[in-house]
């Protein structure tokens, strides 16, 4: 079957470990993910899931890598929308490379679905949410403070 | 002065329309090799292949081992940085007042 996959990449002027704390803390992660924030205890096999601020499972699945402060594979399925869910597992993968003075995070997204309903979904939060990542790390404060702002 | 010089090169890799047809073309479909983007492009392997490296410079072009193959996926995330320091911040309460002053007198004309 097709597939589709995302890709985003982005520099950040911090160390591995910084990111890796940024990427995996509850607290941290509301700061940049609009309210949101992952459960999960970040080792192979455990559970992970997407919670809304208001309590709601966004997605769901499993950690199939941990690899700290280096790589992280998420099985990720979504909850919410029928949809969405209905295309099944994807997977999400998560890299972090010391590049100089920064480390370069790629996060790729790839569902077997072409084209994919849930692909197109994630594809609007992610580069808002990295963005906010890296404005947060390098400079204490994030830019968007809601992911779709009124026009 | 580090953020100066990434701004630099990301708007110098935008400023070429070979180039903007590259994003375009992955944007349409994402994941290609270069000899796929080739097809879409009057111009030599060798000059499609140093547009791709401006553009994987400038971080809008991520590239992914698959086998022997070298695939090519459009990065939004510096476009999004843009959107967010060069137009968010001064578009809002302008452009809203004109988007409205343009319905109502294309309504008044209608």
């Amino acid at each position: 079957m097709a597939r589709s996959t995302f890709v985003y990449v982005t520099y950040i002027r911090t160390t591995p470990e910084k990111l890796w704390s940024a990427l995996t803390d509850m607290e941290f992660m509301k700061q940049y993910w609009f309210g949101m924030h992952c459960e999960s205890q970040w080792k192979a096999g455990a559970s992970w899931k997407l919670v809304s601020g208001d309590g709601q499972i966004f997605d769901a699945g499993e950690i199939v890598e941990a690899d700290p402060p280096r790589r992280m594979v998420i099985r990720w399925q979504h909850q919410n929308k029928p949809e969405l869910k209905a295309e099944g597992d994807s997977l999400c993968t998560l890299e972090l490379e010391p590049s100089g003075p920064a480390v370069k995070l790629s996060i790729t997204h790839a569902i077997e679905q072409d084209p994919s309903k849930f692909i197109a979904a994630v594809s609007g939060g992610w580069p808002k949410i990295i963005s906010n990542l890296k404005s947060l790390l390098e400079t204490g404060s994030i830019v968007l403070q809601d992911p779709y702002p009124s026009k | 002065m580090a953020e100066r010089h990434d701004a630099d090169v990301l708007f110098r890799a935008l400023a070429d329309p070979s180039r903007r047809r590259l994003l375009d073309l992955l944007h349409a479909h994402d994941g290609r090799t270069l000899s796929e983007l080739c097809e879409h492009l009057d111009m030599t392997r060798q000059g499609v292949t140093q547009h791709l490296d401006v553009l994987e410079a400038a971080n809008l072009v991520a590239t992914v081992r698959r086998g022997r193959e070298k695939l090519h996926f459009l990065n939004p995330v510096p476009l999004q940085e843009i959107y967010e320091r060069w137009i968010a911040k001064f578009e809002k309460p302008r452009l809203k007042a004109l988007s409205e002053l343009k319905q109502r007198l294309e309504k008044a004309n209608g």
